[in-house]
């Protein structure tokens, strides 16, 4: 392995493929075109009432009552009250972290008694930190709400100081959005397909054309040749995860978390696929039977690896079929590491990634030919 | 039966390529039936065929990117299949129709190949040296057939090859784009390294070739320097004249020897360079109506359509049943 001659390839690729604008259209633009369309498709929540779910401890006193109906005539939110025997307050916020709508509000016990009395009373608003538009809409309801409240609440003597204050708690760190998951689910999709669709094209084509024939006429050998792509790949695919996520936080508040964790799935992903990619480009005989073979492998993983919708919601026969998918494991893995910090679920999903990778690749180098017998 | 040639060249010049019984059959289809040949060092060598004769697999199998049925090959004495990668270090091919990454300029491509080969030749002195130093930043896919030729001759002499193999160089291209390719392959001779040039154009290869070897149905049926072929098998020097058959018949009668008519033109065969004088006293003395004299030579283009017409001819009558 001399990297001399990976480097020299290296810069080949990557003028050929900064000066075709195709193809930058396709690693640049199009990730943020794809978070977009998913994006507004799927977490559209931006219109109508925000509903909160509301624990009244104050036993339904005409105080919070009012108050609650105060709050439901703004018409930006639209409050739900929960009975105190369906949920404590000590664990509202994980009932609440498994609800469609992660936002709550509780009415503190002797709420009427200590506004009639102007004893401070504060009400307790639970906001999921991942959604920020609803979150806003209704600490700001809430904040209404209570001003009005203490202004009309008669002064005694010449103070007339607030009583309704809120206090802010964050719903649990284990509520994720639709949009967080796509982030993971998409730099995935883009780890698959740029090498995919191009590795198979390439095996093919360079053959016709005698690019291969050209090459193995050189010192440059195949292991050199594979290396130099992938490590192209890699780099566009940390461009490409970096443009998503950079849409993605700001477009629609994702909330990811940029750890080092995610560096070795963005290197071992493309490794493993631009590996498949010439093995699949290979063992294809003419450039129209790669792309059927390409199309073959490709398709399924684009969609039931958990792309675009989550494996655990499919039914349980295809999350068997998912877990062969090797992009299963690429995607799950940065699951765990963007939203969950499972790191050692996280190391497993890498570990199937870099074996298979490493068979792919050995194979590929293998199956390879330059030349004709 | 096996044609062997024995090339003697003067001096003690070692041989760059050496093929004995070399056999490549694909399947029950045999493409190089048992050839033998030498090319001198610092020679150019023609190797010449209808299309389908086994001239791109020879060729291919002595660059490497061929393995080989049976028989002996050596090329600056390594094996090319199995000791590919050392003999590449030391020859340049440039193959049909040369192909190249599309976005890629002229200059790139040889920092590429220069950068694979350790070299460090100078990117616009070796396209000075193929007359595409004006093109040296324009990306591949701008260039036209015969400039992508020429940089295909470019990135062949990036390391300085002792041997260049060159196929088809200069088909589908104009005439001034070949005539330019011919200028270089002069100049690769007089650098001393050895040609080995395969082309259906017998003029190129009369032209610039040492020694030719004609390739049909993957036997060699002639081979030796242009002027040993047509030698031995040409048609001797004639004299032609326009005129009317029966000055053909009149000539016959006079001259004893075989006098042919071919489309208006009567041609009698010269055995030597004083009967140029009979012969013109003998239509003079026809009384017959002639015009536009000249003599006329076989070609290597003549002896290689008849050589292969000739082969065609006999293998069909060997398959018609009788």
């Amino acid at each position: 392995m001399n990297f001399r001659h990976v480097a020299a390839d290296f810069r080949v690729v990557m003028r050929s493929y900064l000066r075709n604008p195709v193809a930058l259209f396709f690693s640049l633009i199009f990730p943020i075109i794809l978070i977009a369309l998913f994006g507004l498709i799927f977490s559209a929540t931006g219109s109508g009432p925000v509903t909160v779910e509301v624990l009244n401890l104050d036993h339904n006193s005409p105080v919070s009552r009012e108050f609650l109906a105060a709050l439901n005539n703004t018409s930006v939110v639209k409050v739900n009250v929960v009975s105190d025997t369906t949920v404590s307050p000590s664990n509202f916020a994980s009932w609440l972290g498994k609800n469609d709508d992660p936002v709550g509000l509780i009415v503190p016990d002797g709420f009427a008694a200590n506004y009639r009395n102007g004893t401070p009373t504060n009400l307790t608003v639970f906001t999921n930190p991942s959604d920020a538009a609803s979150s806003g809409t209704v600490l700001g309801a809430v904040q209404g709400v209570a001003n009005g409240f203490n202004l009309a609440r008669a002064c005694s003597g010449s103070v007339c100081a607030p009583v309704i204050g809120y206090t802010s708690e964050n719903v649990g760190s284990q509520v994720y959005t639709y949009i967080d998951y796509l982030i993971p689910g998409l730099i995935g999709f883009s780890i698959l397909t740029s090498p995919m669709f191009s590795m198979v094209d390439i095996a093919s084509s360079y053959r016709k054309d005698g690019i291969f024939r050209e090459l193995s006429l050189t010192p440059l050998t195949r292991a050199e040749w594979l290396l130099s792509r992938i490590t192209w790949y890699v780099a566009l695919t940390f461009v490409t995860a970096g443009i998503m996520i950079g849409a993605g936080v700001y477009l629609f508040s994702a909330h990811v978390a940029l750890t080092l964790g995610l560096v070795p799935f963005l290197i071992v992903g493309p490794f493993f696929f631009v590996s498949l990619g010439m093995l699949a480009g290979t063992v294809a005989k003419t450039p129209e039977s790669a792309a059927l073979i390409g199309n073959i492998i490709t398709f399924p993983m684009m969609f039931l690896s958990g792309t675009f919708f989550t494996v655990s919601s499919f039914p349980p026969y295809l999350q068997t079929f998912a877990h062969v998918l090797p992009l299963y494991y690429v995607i799950d893995g940065m699951n765990q590491v963007m939203l969950f910090a499972n790191m050692s679920r996280a190391l497993a999903d890498l570990a199937v990634v870099l074996v298979a990778g490493l068979v792919v690749f050995a194979l590929a180098v293998r199956l390879f030919k330059w030349r004709d017998e | 039966m096996r044609l062997h040639i024995f090339l003697s060249y003067p001096g003690p010049v070692s041989a760059a390529i050496e093929v004995h019984g070399l056999v490549k059959q694909y399947g029950n289809l045999s493409a190089v039936g048992g050839i033998d040949f030498s090319v001198p060092a610092g020679t150019v060598f023609s190797f010449l065929g209808p299309n389908g004769a086994g001239k791109t697999t020879t060729t291919e199998i002595l660059e490497g990117l061929r393995r080989r049925t049976s028989g002996d090959v050596e090329v600056l004495g390594l094996d090319p299949w199995t000791d590919g990668a050392a003999l590449h270090r030391r020859i340049g091919v440039i193959p049909q129709d040369f192909r190249f990454f599309e976005k890629i300029t002229a200059r790139e491509a040889i920092e590429y190949y220069r950068a694979l080969f350790h070299t460090d030749v100078d990117p616009a002195r070796l396209l000075a040296q193929v007359e595409l130093l004006d093109k040296i930043d324009a990306r591949f896919d701008t260039l036209s057939g015969g400039q992508k030729q020429k940089l295909g001759l470019a990135l062949a002499l990036t390391n300085n090859p002792e041997i260049c193999f060159l196929d088809e160089p200069t088909t589908g291209l104009d005439p001034h784009a070949r005539r330019a390719i011919w200028a270089v392959i002069r100049s690769l001779k007089g650098e001393g390294r050895t040609v080995f040039l395969t082309t259906h154009y017998l003029e190129e290869a009369e032209l610039l070739a040492d020694r030719v070897a004609i390739i049909h149905h993957g036997k060699i049926i002639a081979a030796g320097t242009p002027a040993e072929i047509i030698r031995a098998n040409g048609r001797p020097e004639r004299i032609e004249v326009a005129g009317p058959p029966e000055l053909a018949t009149y000539l016959e009668q006079h001259l004893d020897r075989p006098v042919a008519v071919e489309n208006g033109r009567v041609s009698v065969e010269l055995a030597d360079k004083s009967d140029a004088l009979k012969i013109l006293g003998a239509i003079e003395a026809s009384g017959l109506p002639w015009d536009s004299f000249q003599t006329s030579r076989d070609t290597l283009e003549d002896v290689f359509v008849r050589l292969v017409g000739q082969m065609d001819d006999g293998a069909l009558k060997q398959e018609t049943p009788r």
